[in-house]
């Protein structure tokens, strides 16, 4: 039962934490920004499905389809507006992001109502796996996880918008002098990371107690960067890794210690902690020793 | 007695007023010390004290951050841990604020330089979110504690305060702030003869290996940089503790950190001034907002505020106003009126 139900917590936690991680270390890996707004924007998305469908009484998909394509498009428009012009300051990116982040989460309540929105399960009912019954949702979101990394993977590996990205990860100032549009590429980048969090808000906040609230962002981004530092920064397969590790964590804390759940926030920190004074660089992270601006 | 009052002097006539940028600051400081003579409204006190206590807090992320470049996101830690000591000393041991502010940065500046240990070797993102990790980590432990031994979810209350009067709160902190500052100008001063630190620091975060070629023990600078940075933020947070009688766990929380970081970046990172006209701007500013009918908008109006300025001046609104109104001679590094033709010192041409 206990050892059943780690797993469960486990798979759950660990596939949000994956899609979510993928597409921060997308980002980071593609143009060295932390966009610290991320979560934010995975918060939006899952306050317009609540809206949309619960509100205006929309079809669910109908309505995760508009607040997907919205938050990307919203995350394009970011990028190229904002973000693309101070790129060059490190410190001016992550207080942007970070600015723009605490302000979504201000105008969540002013936009939608201070109450916690609820978010449907797009999935109703369960299904016997191993004896055990395993939500449907929660095979959803694993399936969906593993399917857009999967398009991730095909899209780098394969085609020339993929070929401009990992050139322009690897080196930006040569892949700029080879013809490319280093921000035109960041902008896409950006907008297929934010639409990967705009999918994991109409999958994440409706297993996590069925409901979105304003400050449903921090919590996620504080253990979402705890997976991505795991993993290596800009590291998909890393964050991928580490996202498992860090709900086995985090679950095993929560099952053992019942009456001190929170602690699994903490313990995952600990996790970290010790993970880079072991490996500085993450698992699969690469320490950019070379890069010397 | 003479000799330091004519020194005194000539600093003045040729240090500080042909340079605008000192000239503003000396005035603001006077401003700063002749506000309680002005008005004694307890809200105008309330602000200027936090405002001086928040410059402290702010002017060490900078030194730390700006200056030898170790991006902390987790500022909040130095400044919880002081206050968290300070008030544990008077909880435990019933210690006046005199004995509790000491121990209070004791505590706080150790645990900030035991927790560094495992950041000195990260590169910078790691190392900022690394940082970001301990104050987490921190505020879940104090809640966890039973609530005699820390106080708990509820923190701990009815602290001695700092002073009998808000005006002489406000005072203490004033001195006390501008005290500090000047002694991290100095530290982090690249161009003094005495101290090399702000030198060794700039050199730090400009190119760590190189630093570290020219034989500079970068990993005890950047301990003493934590140290330092450490110091004076858990001073802030004592001070803050003692003054509004209370601490929380709240102190912990992230957004500490952040806002710390908006402020300074806000002002303009890399400057001991642009700290502190980032919180006697932004955060005094986004005070007034709170009394009024938008305070539902407060964190919009900062978060507009924060995209804007760094849109148009990604350095900072000192930075910026200062490169307005100074110009550096090329030739003998000298600061000068924006407007003189040519420089005040060896005569180059400005243009």
């Amino acid at each position: 039962m206990t050892v059943q139900q780690i797993l469960m917590l486990t798979l759950v936690r660990g596939t949000t934490y994956a899609i979510i991680a993928s597409g921060l270390a997308l980002i980071y890996g593609v143009g060295r920004i932390v966009n610290l707004a991320h979560t934010a924007f995975m918060m939006l998305s899952a306050y317009l499905i609540s809206q949309l469908a619960v509100g205006y009484g929309w079809p669910l998909t109908a309505a995760v389809a508009v607040a997907v394509v919205g938050t990307g498009v919203l995350g394009l428009l970011f990028y190229r507006f904002v973000l693309n012009r101070v790129r060059e300051h490190q410190a001016a990116v992550l207080l942007i992001t970070i600015a723009v982040a605490m302000g979504i989460q201000q105008l969540m309540p002013i936009l939608f109502g201070s109450l916690p929105a609820p978010v449907p399960l797009i999935l109703e009912g369960a299904v016997p796996v191993f004896g055990f019954p395993v939500p449907k949702q929660y095979l959803l979101t694993l399936g969906i996880s593993l399917g857009f990394l999967g398009l991730l993977w095909l899209l780098l590996s394969r085609t020339k918008i993929g070929i401009g990205i990992r050139a322009v990860a690897q080196d930006t100032e040569v892949a700029n002098l080879m013809g490319i549009n280093v921000s035109t590429i960041l902008m896409i980048a950006m907008g297929i990371g934010t639409t990967m969090a705009a999918v994991a808000g109409a999958l994440v906040p409706a297993v996590e107690g069925g409901s979105v609230s304003q400050y449903f962002w921090l919590f996620t981004l504080l253990m979402v960067l705890v997976v991505v530092i795991l993993g290596g920064l800009g590291s998909l397969k890393g964050s991928f890794i580490a996202a498992f590790f860090v709900a086995f964590v985090q679950a095993l804390v929560s099952t053992l210690f019942p009456h001190q759940a929170y602690l699994s926030y903490a313990f995952a920190m600990v996790a970290m902690v010790v993970m880079l004074s072991v490996r500085p660089q993450g698992m699969f992270g690469t320490l950019f020793e070379e890069e010397r601006l | 007695m003479l000799r330091l009052v004519s020194r005194a002097l000539k600093s003045l006539r040729f240090g500080i007023l042909p340079v605008p940028g000192r000239l503003l600051a000396v005035l603001f400081f006077i401003f700063l010390f002749l506000i309680p003579v002005i008005t004694s409204s307890p809200y105008i006190m309330l602000l200027t004290t936090m405002a001086a206590i928040y410059t402290i807090f702010a002017v060490s992320w900078d030194v730390l951050s700006g200056y030898s470049g170790q991006v902390s996101f987790g500022h909040a830690l130095f400044f919880a841990g002081g206050a968290y000591g300070s008030a544990l000393m008077y909880m435990h041991f019933g210690l006046p604020p005199a004995a509790t502010i000491p121990l209070g940065i004791l505590i706080g500046t150790a645990l900030g330089v035991v927790t560094c240990f495992p950041a000195l070797r990260l590169r910078p993102p790691y190392l900022s979110l690394l940082t970001m990790a301990f104050p987490i980590i921190l505020e879940q432990v104090v809640r966890a504690l039973p609530a005699r031994f820390a106080g708990g979810d509820y923190g701990i209350r009815e602290l001695p305060p700092l002073a009998g009067s808000p005006v002489q709160s406000y005072y203490v902190c004033l001195v006390v702030m501008t005290v500090s500052v000047l002694i991290m100008w100095k530290l982090t001063d690249a161009g003094s003869k005495n101290i090399r630190t702000g030198l060794i620091f700039h050199a730090i975060r400009e190119d760590e290996i190189a630093a570290r070629a020219t034989g500079i023990n970068t990993i005890r600078y950047k301990i003493l940089a934590f140290a330092i940075s450490g110091i004076f933020a858990s001073l802030a947070g004592t001070l803050f503790a003692h003054y509004r009688t209370l601490v929380s766990p709240a102190y912990f929380s992230s957004f500490t950190s952040f806002l710390c970081i908006i402020w300074v970046v806000f002002g303009g990172i890399v400057s001991i001034y642009g700290p502190v006209v980032g919180v006697y701007t932004l955060y005094v500013l986004l005070d007034f907002v709170r009394v009024t009918p938008a305070a539902r908008y407060q964190t919009l109006i900062l978060t507009i505020v924060v995209v804007v300025i760094l849109l148009f001046m990604p350095e900072g609104i000192a930075v910026w106003i200062r490169d307005k109104i100074e110009r550096e001679c090329p030739r003998c590094k000298l600061s000068n009126v924006a407007w003189r033709k040519e420089c005040r010192a060896c005569g180059a041409s400005l243009r």
